[in-house]
C-alpha cells in the first residue's frame, strides 16, 4: 500500500510541476514534454534520478523524466560494456520497448478506431 | 521590415499591455490540483502493474520495459476509444506527462492522419508530437554519454 | 456606387438580401440561437468519410437552402462568392465543383462572409452581376487539425481561446428595392498590434474591428446612434471587451449596442471559453438571427463587421505576430 501512495505522491508532484511550468510559462504541452524528458536525462546523468526510481518506483518511471532517465542509463550501460560505440547504441536500446509499443499500438488503434473530434 | 501597422509604438504597447491585463486567467490552483490527482492516479496504476510484475519474477530493473509497454498500451487504447482526449482536457499535464500521454500523442496523430493514407498519412505523421521528445531526449542522453566517456569514469 | 471614405463605398442603389441558408453542427444547436438555424446536424461528420468532406457538404447544403428560400435555382446565379478556413479553400472550391456556379474564392479567414457580402453588393451595384450568393463554412475538427492538434490529443484549452463553429451560412443577393438591403461597404485594412498568442485571436482582431468600424462611421457620416446594433464577427468575450474599450478611447459610447456573433452563438454553452469563431460563425448568426430580425422590422439598421485572424500555423511557428482584418457593411431592415 505504501508503494502506491509514494508513486501517487511523486508522480503527481511531477505532473503538477509540469502544469506549473505550462501555465506560468504559457508553453504548449509538447514543449513541456520535451523539457521534462531533457530534465530527466540530465538528472539521471547527475545521478539523482536513480535514487528517485528506487524510492518511488512507477512514480518516477511512468512520467516522461523516467523516459529521459532510461535513455541515459542505457547509454551509460553500453559505454561501460563497449566503450565509445555505446553512446550511440545505448539510448534507444534501453527505451526500445516503450517506443516500439508506441508505434505498434498507435498503428493498430489508427486502423481500428476513427477520431471522434 | 516592421510587421506592425501604422499606429504609433506607444499605441501598440498600450494595447498589448491592456490585452495582457484583461486576458482570461488560467485557473492555476485548480489546474495544479487536477494535474496532481490525475497524474498521481496514473502513476499509482503504474505502481500496481509494477508490483504485479515483481510478483511474477521480474526484478525492479527488468520490470521497467514491460511496465512501459503496458502503460503505452493503456494510453493507446483509451485514446482509441475516445476517452484520453477528454481526460487531457481536464487534467492537462496530469495526463500528458505520464508515458500514457506520450502514447496518446502518438495514437492521436496516427488516427488523425490515417485518412491521408497509411504511408504518407499515418506512417509519416505518427511522431508529429512525440518526435521532439525522442529527438531531444536521445540527444541529451548522447551528450551525457559523451561527458561520461570523455571523463573515463565508466572504465575500470 | 461612390467612394465616400478610405475603403468605404456607398451603393448607388440598394442591394437586396433574398434568402439565407444556415447549417450547423450539434454543439451550435445548444446555444440560444439553436432553433434559428435551417439545418441542425446530429453529428459533425454526418456520414461523410472525413471532416473535410463533411464541411464541404455543409457548405453546399447552405447554398441550396438559401436558393430554395429565395425561390431560385443554381442557374439563376451569376456568381458564388465565399471561402473557408482551410488551405486552398477546399470546402468552398470543392463544393463549387458540384454546384456549377461561377466561383470567386475569398480568403479573409473569419471575415470572409462580410467581405463576400460587401464585394458581391458592389459587383451587383456596378451592374455587372445580376444575382449571386455568398457562402462561408468552418468546422471545429478540420480547423483543429489544420491550426492546432489532432482531435484526439488530450490538451487543455486556454480560457482565452475560442471554439470553431461547425457549419455553413449562405446568402443570396440581388439588385432590387424592397427587402433587407446593403447600403454601404467598408473593406478592412490589415492591422497588427504585435500580439502572438494564437489561442487568443479575439485580442488580435479587436483593433482591426475598431479601425474598420471607425472608418465606416466616418465615411458614411453616421454615428452609433444611427444603428440598432454594431455586430462584430467573432471577437469572443475578451476581444469584444477590448474592442469596446478601444472605441471608448476614441470617444464612442457603444454600450450594449456592441455585440459579437461569437459570444452570442455559444452563450451559456460549456467548454467554449471565450465563445465561437470560424468563417461560419458570423455567417450563421447573420443568416439565422440578424437577417430574420431585419426582415421582420425588429431591427432597422445594423453595422455588421466580420472579423478575421490572418495567421497560419507556419507564421506562428516562425515567430510572426498575428494580423487581423475586418470588413463591414450597413444592413437596413425591410
Amino acid at each position: 500500500m505504501e508503494s502506491y501512495l509514494i508513486a501517487f505522491g511523486v508522480g503527481g508532484a511531477m505532473c503538477a510541476l509540469a502544469q506549473l511550468v505550462l501555465d506560468l510559462g504559457k508553453l504548449t504541452p509538447a514543449v513541456v514534454m520535451v523539457l521534462f524528458v531533457v530534465l530527466g536525462a540530465l538528472a539521471s546523468g547527475l545521478g539523482v534520478y536513480a535514487p528517485l526510481v528506487k524510492f518511488a518506483g512507477a512514480g518516477a518511471l511512468v512520467p516522461l523524466p523516467g523516459f529521459g532517465h532510461a535513455l541515459v542509463q542505457g547509454v551509460l550501460e553500453d559505454v561501460r560494456a563497449q566503450g565509445f560505440l555505446g553512446i550511440f547504441t545505448g539510448g534507444l536500446r534501453a527505451t526500445a520497448a516503450g517506443l516500439k509499443a508506441g508505434i505498434v499500438f498507435g498503428f493498430l488503434m489508427a486502423v481500428i478506431f476513427r477520431p471522434r473530434g | 521590415m516592421d510587421s506592425q501597422t501604422r499606429e504609433t509604438d506607444e499605441e501598440h504597447l498600450n494595447y498589448r499591455r491592456r490585452a495582457r491585463q484583461t486576458e482570461p486567467k488560467r485557473p492555476l490552483a485548480r489546474n495544479l490540483l487536477v494535474a496532481f490527482l490525475v497524474g498521481g492516479a496514473i502513476c499509482a496504476l503504474g505502481q500496481g502493474v509494477f508490483n504485479f510484475l515483481l510478483t511474477v519474477g521480474y526484478t525492479p530493473k527488468t520490470a521497467a520495459a514491460p511496465l512501459s509497454i503496458i502503460m503505452v498500451f493503456l494510453g493507446s487504447i483509451f485514446t482509441g476509444v475516445g476517452v484520453y482526449d477528454r481526460l487531457g482536457k481536464l487534467a492537462g499535464m496530469g495526463s500528458a506527462l505520464p508515458v500514457t500521454g506520450f502514447a496518446n500523442s502518438i495514437t492521436s496523430a496516427a488516427m488523425e492522419a490515417r485518412r491521408e493514407g497509411f504511408i504518407l498519412g499515418l506512417g509519416a505523421r505518427l511522431f508529429t508530437i512525440a518526435g521532439p521528445v525522442i529527438v531531444f531526449g536521445a540527444t541529451t542522453a548522447f551528450l551525457v554519454g559523451i561527458v561520461f566517456w570523455a571523463a573515463g569514469t565508466l572504465h575500470r | 456606387m461612390s467612394r465616400v471614405g478610405e475603403g468605404t463605398y456607398k451603393l448607388a442603389r440598394p442591394v437586396v438580401l433574398m434568402g439565407a441558408g444556415t447549417v450547423v453542427g450539434p454543439k451550435e444547436s445548444l446555444g440560444p440561437l439553436g432553433k434559428s438555424f435551417d439545418r441542425v446536424k446530429a453529428t459533425d461528420l454526418e456520414g461523410a468519410a472525413t471532416w473535410e468532406k463533411a464541411e464541404c457538404a455543409f457548405l453546399a447544403e447552405a447554398v441550396e437552402t438559401a436558393l430554395r428560400k429565395a425561390a431560385l435555382d443554381t442557374a439563376d446565379l451569376d456568381v458564388l462568392v465565399g471561402g473557408d478556413l482551410l488551405n486552398q479553400l477546399i470546402s468552398f472550391n470543392f463544393a463549387a465543383r458540384n454546384l456549377g456556379i461561377p466561383a470567386i474564392g475569398l480568403s479573409s479567414a473569419c471575415a470572409t462572409y462580410a467581405e463576400g457580402i460587401g464585394l458581391l453588393a458592389i459587383l451587383i451595384d456596378g451592374g455587372k452581376v445580376g444575382k449571386g450568393a455568398v457562402v462561408t463554412s468552418s468546422h471545429h475538427d478540420t480547423a483543429e487539425r489544420q491550426y492546432r492538434y489532432p482531435t484526439e490529443l488530450g490538451v487543455q484549452r486556454s480560457p482565452a481561446s475560442q471554439w470553431t463553429v461547425t457549419g455553413a451560412g449562405a446568402m443570396v443577393l440581388s439588385g432590387g428595392e424592397a427587402g433587407v438591403r446593403i447600403t454601404d461597404v467598408t473593406f478592412g485594412r490589415v492591422i497588427d498590434h504585435g500580439l502572438k498568442d494564437p489561442n487568443n485571436m479575439g485580442a488580435a482582431m479587436a483593433p482591426a474591428a475598431v479601425d474598420t468600424i471607425r472608418r465606416h462611421l466616418r465615411g458614411t457620416r453616421t454615428t452609433l446612434a444611427d444603428y440598432d446594433l454594431v455586430v462584430t464577427g467573432d471577437l469572443g468575450r475578451h476581444g469584444l471587451q477590448l474592442a469596446g474599450e478601444l472605441l471608448e478611447q476614441d470617444g464612442y459610447r457603444p454600450g450594449a449596442k456592441l455585440v459579437d456573433c461569437g459570444v452570442r452563438i455559444f452563450d451559456g454553452v460549456p467548454d467554449v471559453d471565450c465563445g465561437g469563431s470560424g468563417a461560419a460563425c458570423s455567417a450563421v448568426v447573420f443568416g439565422g438571427d440578424l437577417y430574420p430580425r431585419l426582415a421582420t422590422g425588429k431591427l432597422q439598421r445594423i453595422l455588421f463587421a466580420g472579423t478575421g485572424s490572418l495567421h497560419s500555423p507556419l507564421t506562428f511557428q516562425q515567430g510572426e505576430t498575428i494580423p487581423g482584418i475586418a470588413h463591414a457593411v450597413t444592413v437596413e431592415g425591410a
